[in-house]
């Protein structure tokens, strides 16, 4: 009774049976010629078992005797990469600082490889577009605490910020507050001074007393303008960029702690040429000098 | 009872299904438990065909295998250092070279419009006459025709391939088929060999692939290509249409009842019969049953039965049975191009006159010169020059010490020329803009060239000054203007400039 069932009226044909929404699929037979495809994508299936890494085992895997590692295989391409960049590289190494912007092709070259190296290594800090934050300087911009050269940015590149190199760039301003060097008073005055130079003062007699603190604390670095001293890291206090704010709980805050951030070296963690690389990355971000 | 199968089942001593009933002790030939679950492939040696189609299908495949084995050799004189080939997909450089145009990557729509056309067409003709694609152009095809006419050359025709097959292994018949196999691999070897030069410099690969020092990845597809000829082509040939190519079941749908298919036609063919001498043509059929359009059938279907899934509808049994029905003095086109309606209709002797102006053929014809005239208007647009800004986002802007407000773009120059050119940038639309470009010297009114066929980026600052970033809304919208130094011509682009 079944068999009947199994029958499509229109072709004669046997079908599988089986319905989906009334349409029935006719049984036909495969091409033997298919069925030996499949065996051949078993036999295929374990020539990569013998040839390539294929079996986990209690501890490690089968590894194939090709020996085959992808990992190995990325390494290798790294290589070949970096040989491909050798012409460029030895360029570089020769290359002084300033002479590099003079050709197009080596500029590019460290503009790329600097951008990829400031991703990897300065980005945390400074964010990904050098922007920065508070405490972390902008990049992008024309102040420079250490100075804005291509040599300047590539010596601090090289020995970092209050750094453990023996060669770091190095400054201390004193922890007024922290140290009791001011009464909170007299930190308030040198403040509101201080706010005086960009124009943002509330209090006249405030600035005229700040004025005397700040001739005899602060102008050793910071120059009887305010105007700062790229020798010792020290900001212009009299520009619009304020590495830590520019309110004046924030400018308060600095004199009371000092601030003092640090950046680490990067002399013999990257090699010379990614460092120069960054040198021109950086450079190039519109700020340079 | 009868006498005689009395004595049958005494004699014989066999079984009674019955009284008087002989059990016969067989089995059903073809017994539904013991049919086989998959199918052996039966041989198909198609006859040789003369005749209008079979012509028409050699000048074709001279067409499309001249095209596809020369085009790669064609030259085009694009200047110096540049590649010198009509026609590459040069995937190095993401271009793609077609004479006086070259594609680059970001522009592949143009690729995409071709593709739809192709395929319009494609829908096109299928709707009016059926299967053509496969009947005449298809590669499968092509190769396959190709391989059927070199076994011929070495095996003979049909009989004397069937023969051949029957008869033991003999040196002559070793010679005659390792013969044919040689040259359906040499075949597939050039096949392959003209792809791989699509790719790269015909003429320098042509040197490298013999000389040993072409690039690993030539060889591979060149022998991929060659084994996959004489594989599909050679050996596989109707299997690929019926078994592995989805374009029949798609097909089936894009025909309907007025177009013109490759068909029996049956009101006239039948009843069929062998004709004898002097028999009269009255109440009977054209068709004699010779099995002419059988043999020939490069599908090894019978085209009498109908539409067929299997039929690539190539019209070679058109041409097998015109020259029969000339021979025996009846009227040709028995087999013809004919439409399911007519065929219909004709059995109660009405003709149904044909449609071609139809919904589907008129959108599938109006949608190609549609599509044609967007690409040609796409193209006709296109410069030799595209500029694209890319507008900093991170940092949105920058605040400089004297309170400036600089903003930083990346400058995209793509020189389409084959030679060099010097630009210089302007921006208009903002009040004394600083514009400063990276590794330029500042003083400088800097020039940038750009390299023949290439690509350059540069980074440009552009800065206000407080008193008139104040004067702005967080964004303002300018021009980046490009002017090419060597005719003058500008081209500009809008971006925007922002403010805190």
């Amino acid at each position: 009774m079944d068999d009947h069932k199994n029958i499509d009226e229109a072709t004669g044909l046997e079908t599988t049976g089986h319905s989906w929404d009334g349409i029935r699929e006719l049984n036909q037979p495969l091409p033997k010629w298919w069925l030996y495809v499949f065996y051949a994508t078993i036999i295929w299936a374990i020539g990569y078992w013998i040839v390539y890494p294929a079996w986990p085992t209690s501890s490690d895997y089968t590894k194939g005797i090709w020996g085959y590692s992808q990992r190995a295989a990325v390494v290798d391409q790294m290589s070949m990469a970096r040989k491909a960049q050798d012409t460029y590289r030895n360029a570089l190494d020769k290359t002084a600082l300033t002479e590099i912007s003079a050709n197009p092709d080596l500029l590019n070259f460290s503009l790329a490889g600097g951008k990829a190296a400031f991703g990897d290594n300065c980005a945390p800090c400074h964010g990904r577009g050098a922007q920065g934050s508070k405490g972390y300087p902008n990049l992008n911009d024309d102040s420079w605490l250490w100075g804005g050269t291509l040599d300047d940015i590539h010596k601090t590149l090289r020995v970092g910020v209050r750094s453990t190199h023996e060669d770091t760039r190095t400054s201390d301003m004193p922890k007024f507050g922290i140290d009791k060097l001011l009464e909170p008073g007299q930190i308030n005055d040198v403040a509101e001074y201080v706010l005086s130079l960009t124009s943002r003062s509330t209090s006249p007699e405030a600035v005229e007393r700040g004025k005397a603190v700040f001739a005899e604390q602060c102008v050793a670095c910071h120059g009887e303008q305010g105007k700062g001293n790229k020798e010792l890291g020290s900001p212009n206090l009299t520009d619009g960029i304020w590495l830590y704010g520019d309110k004046k709980e924030d400018v308060v805050e600095s004199i009371r702690t000092g601030r003092g951030g640090v950046m680490p070296f990067w002399e013999n963690r990257l090699d010379p040429i990614t460092i120069k690389q960054l040198a021109v990355y950086v450079h190039s971000l519109g700020g340079g000098k | 009872m009868t006498a005689t199968s009395e004595t049958l089942l005494k004699h014989a001593n066999l079984n009674e299904a019955a009284p008087g009933v002989i059990r016969h002790d067989v089995e059903a030939v073809n017994d539904r438990e013991s049919r086989p679950l998959y199918e052996s492939r039966k041989k198909v040696y198609p006859k040789r065909v003369y005749g209008t189609f079979r012509n028409v299908k050699w000048a074709l495949m001279a067409v499309t295998l001249g095209i596809y084995y020369g085009l790669p050799w064609l030259r085009w004189n694009r200047g110096p250092d540049q590649p010198d080939q009509a026609f590459l997909l040069d995937l190095a450089h993401q271009r793609l070279y077609f004479g006086p145009l070259d594609i680059w990557a970001q522009e592949f729509y143009y690729i995409t419009g071709i593709l739809i056309i192709s395929a319009l067409g494609l829908f096109l003709v299928t709707s009016v006459a059926g299967r053509v694609w496969c009947g005449y152009a298809c590669p499968q095809t092509i190769w396959t025709d190709l391989m059927i006419a070199v076994e011929r050359f070495w095996q003979g025709d049909r009989n004397s391939r069937m023969r051949l097959d029957k008869a033991p292994w003999t040196m002559e018949k070793l010679f005659k088929k390792i013969a044919t196999h040689l040259t359906w691999l040499l075949i597939g070897i050039a096949t392959g060999g003209a792809l791989v030069f699509y790719f790269r410099d015909a003429p320098t690969l042509a040197g490298e692939l013999v000389a040993g020092n072409a690039p690993f990845i030539a060889y591979l597809f060149l022998f991929l290509f060659a084994f996959t000829t004489y594989l599909l082509g050679g050996i596989a040939r109707e299997q690929v249409c019926i078994y592995m190519c989805p374009w029949p079941r798609i097909q089936g749908a894009m025909f309907d009842s007025d177009s013109l298919l490759v068909s029996y036609r049956s009101y006239r063919g039948e009843p069929r019969g062998a004709h004898k001498k002097g028999q009269s043509w009255e109440n009977r059929g054209d068709c004699i049953d010779c099995k002419q359009c059988v043999v020939v059938c490069p599908m090894g279907i019978d085209i009498r039965q109908g539409p067929q899934l299997e039929c690539i509808q190539c019209a070679l049994c058109i041409d097998a049975c015109d020259a029969i029905m000339t021979k025996i003095g009846r009227p040709k086109r028995l087999i013809a191009y004919e439409t399911f309606r007519n065929i219909e209709s004709s059995k109660d002797g009405r003709r149904s006159p044909l449609r071609l102006v139809r919904p589907r053929t008129v959108l599938y014809a109006a949608l190609i010169p549609v599509i044609l005239a967007i690409m040609l208007f796409g193209l006709s647009q296109r410069n030799d020059l595209q500029l694209t800004i890319l507008r900093d986002r991170n940092p949105l802007y920058v605040k400089l010490s004297d309170g400036a407000i600089r903003n930083g773009y990346t400058v995209k120059l793509l020189n389409k020329q084959y030679e060099t050119r010097q630009f210089k940038l302007n921006v208009s639309g903002l009040r004394n803009p600083t514009m400063t470009i990276v590794g330029f010297k500042k003083a400088t009114d800097p020039v940038i060239e750009v390299k023949p066929s290439n690509l350059r980026s540069v980074r440009l600052y552009v800065s206000l000054d407080k008193s008139a970033v104040d004067k702005l809304t967080p964004e303002t919208e300018f021009m980046i203007q490009v002017r090419d130094l060597k005719n003058g011509s500008v081209m500009e682009h809008p971006t925007t400039f922002r403010r805190p």
